[in-house]
């Protein structure tokens, strides 16, 4: 294979080389222990704090306001934990059916040890209905958790009236950020949200690092119990040269984030439009607007999303699908499901994301790639708008 | 990622016989949309009644498409009662083999195969379809209680993972879960009566002395295991008996080849659980 051309941006991205440079001394010469005393130590403890420093920066948020942790899911797991932990009179979570795994897997265990959850549904473009979730948050609410932006169809909610919801009814938001960190701009300061999951990898650091933002003053409870790292409330030994990466990498973040709304999104756009003007039937999954300026999921019915993934693959193109086959699970995702997106267009979905490391012409590649793909694919096929084999179960 | 073979993905690549015959004789569907695969098969006998030729078109993943390409290419030149004897692990072993979560690719083209020659005979596709009958057990993906006791009884399946992988019932909310349990619970120890030939090479419950064993051992390696691995390239010796321990070495293309441990547990171990006894173990020799 000559060439990769990496557009599964939502799954993981690169290693900038500036967070690369920036970590390797941690891997090398400075492996003090931040905790020590002497100096050696110390000089790590510094570039800790300036790496907590610049993950703040990038959320207008203040230091004290972020612990670092060891992934998304690992945030996500504390934000809900803890926040159930400190408030243990109140038994009923409010989530959506189109969250991460790493939320909503949590949310079920829960049910089974409980707690009620209440699964706010979606509309067919992957939208809220905040009347739904206004009468869902009751006084028994410990936690209101939903995520920033769909990891699959790039839905970003209206996460600024979610929390004014959730404060008016005297609840704690935790929104899982993970997508949307380095994607849009965020502010803290200006925010109604108590807790905020982000992930390095997503956003050119390495995998293994993450870190949740904590409001002052709001209450939660640590989840790795050990030592007194992160004041208390994350035990373990840092992550030093990982964290120092999240921390270069929130930099470079705040330096791309006009990018990804500019020279991302007009990528993508023409992606997109020639995908549509080229390839009949295609379907977009996901807001139109309200989206990820990086994210594309694209449906082609009659044919399934594997296979695509397979061909493109034989072109150097990575990307991911919703289909069944491509999970080792037998049904399309949970989430075009929760979308009520018809069996024959979830089977054939197709994830497209990018990041400021792609370049036009690999757009250009991407998209005759696929007409050819589709095109092949659908002479396989006994399924097509005029075929007279109709699909059972074309709901 | 999958790990498909060469020679399914080869077919997944460049699929053979891609197409819909024009007044077949015989036309097999199978599969729906919901589902995530369907096929189409269909053929055309020559003056002598073999299948003369034969065309697929299938709505799947990777494997379903190799699956069909390969079913295609194995009954041309067959006679309908030729080619009804093919089972989906001949497919499947035609392909070098396929990750045994997508065993069900293979199972819907043996499906497709007996709706057409159901066709052909004029006979009605609900009464001839022996799977198709009996109660529906898994709604999510329309699988009936006929279906999974066919897949269990000729894939000798033990637990409800395998046959989720092989006809996809349970794959879904889960429910039908116990219901599986209870086929599965059925045929358990129960051997197959649908293949007299496989039934009269089976490992017998008796035990058997050393030099039994031994020979029985050579036996299926030679009538069974290498003529498939011979497909590929590759060979199979036998090094050493040790109580229940067989230590063999792969030869061929089977010594170079990344999915040798693969084919050690599938291919070869598998084998001589089924036809001398299920006691016993396969272990590489080192070189």
């Amino acid at each position: 294979m000559s060439r990769v051309i990496y557009l599964d941006n939502n799954a993981t991205t690169c290693v900038a080389p500036e967070v690369f440079e920036a970590m390797t001394p941690f891997l090398t010469e400075y492996y003090g222990n931040p905790s020590s005393m002497y100096s050696f130590g110390g000089h790590v403890g510094k570039s800790l704090a300036k790496a907590r420093s610049q993950v703040a920066s990038l959320l207008n948020a203040q230091d004290t306001e972020i612990v670092f942790t060891s992934c998304g899911t690992e945030s996500d797991n504390m934000a809900v934990i803890g926040a159930l932990d400190a408030n243990p009179d109140k038994k009923h979570i409010v989530t959506t059916r189109v969250e991460h795994p790493a939320v909503l897997s949590l949310a079920k265990r829960l049910e089974k040890r409980g707690y009620s959850v209440t699964f706010l549904s979606v509309d067919h473009q992957g939208m809220l209905d905040l009347n739904e979730l206004r009468e869902a948050i009751t006084d028994r609410t410990a936690i209101v958790s939903i995520m920033y932006a769909n990891n699959e169809t790039g839905t970003v909610f209206p996460v600024d009236e979610i929390g004014r919801i959730v404060k008016e009814k005297g609840s704690i938001f935790h929104c899982d950020a993970v997508q949307a960190v380095g994607k849009i701009p965020l502010d803290m300061a200006k925010s109604h949200i108590d807790l905020l999951s982000l992930s390095g990898h997503k956003l050119h650091a390495p995998k293994g690092v993450g870190a949740l933002y904590i409001r002052r003053g709001t209450r939660c409870r640590p989840l790795i119990i050990g030592g007194h790292q992160e004041k208390g409330r994350r035990g373990g030994t840092e992550n030093v040269a990982s964290i120092v990466g999240l921390g270069r990498a929130a930099d470079l973040a705040a330096e791309h984030v006009e990018l990804e709304t500019s020279v991302v999104r007009e990528m993508r756009d023409a992606l997109q439009e020639k995908i549509f003007r080229m390839i009949p039937e295609s379907i977009l999954n996901g807001h139109p607007e309200h989206r990820l300026p990086n994210t594309l999921n694209v449906s082609f019915p009659y044919i399934e999303g594997e296979a695509i993934l397979l061909m493109l693959d034989e072109h150097g193109i990575c990307a991911s699908s919703g289909s069944a086959c491509t999970s080792g699970s037998l049904e399309p995702s949970h989430v075009l499901r929760a979308m009520g997106i018809p069996f024959t267009a979830a089977h054939g979905s197709v994830r497209l994301s990018l990041s400021v490391y792609n370049k036009p012409d690999e757009i250009e590649l991407t998209a005759n790639a696929l007409v050819q793909i589709v095109k092949r694919l659908r002479e396989i096929s006994p399924f097509s708008a005029e075929s007279e084999f109709k699909p059972a179960g074309s709901n | 990622m999958w790990d498909y073979t060469d020679k399914a993905k080869e077919h997944f690549l460049n699929p053979r016989n891609v197409g819909e015959i024009e007044k077949p004789d015989g036309i097999g569907d199978v599969g729906s949309v919901a589902c995530g695969d369907a096929l189409r098969l269909t053929f055309k006998l020559d003056g002598d009644g073999r299948i003369a030729d034969a065309k697929f078109k299938t709505f799947g993943c990777a494997s379903a498409i190799a699956s069909s390409s390969a079913l295609t290419e194995m009954i041309k030149g067959l006679t309908l009662e030729e080619a009804e004897k093919i089972s989906n692990q001949d497919i499947a072993r035609f392909l070098g083999g396929l990750p045994q979560e997508k065993m069900h690719c293979s199972v819907m083209g043996k499906e497709a195969l007996d709706a057409a020659i159901a066709y052909y005979r004029g006979d009605k596709v609900e009464e001839s379809h022996d799977d198709d009958h009996g109660a529906l057990i898994c709604s999510c993906f329309g699988v009936t209680e006929g279906l999974i006791e066919k897949v269990v009884r000729e894939n000798n399946l033990k637990t409800v993972d395998e046959v989720t992988y092989y006809c996809k019932a349970g794959g879904g909310c889960e429910t039908c879960h116990e219901n599986i349990e209870e086929i599965l619970e059925k045929y358990k120890g129960k051997k197959d009566r649908t293949a007299p030939a496989a039934i009269k090479k089976r490992a017998e419950k008796k035990k058997l002395t050393m030099i039994e064993k031994l020979s029985k051992i050579q036996e299926t390696i030679n009538t069974e295991i290498k003529p498939s691995l011979a497909k590929d390239g590759g060979d199979v010796e036998l090094i050493d008996l040790d109580g229940d321990k067989v230590i063999v070495a792969l030869r061929g293309a089977c010594s170079s080849c990344p999915s040798a441990g693969f084919t050690l547990r599938y291919a070869v171990e598998q084998k001589l659980k089924e036809f001398v006894s299920e006691d016993l173990v396969v272990e590489e020799v080192k070189a």
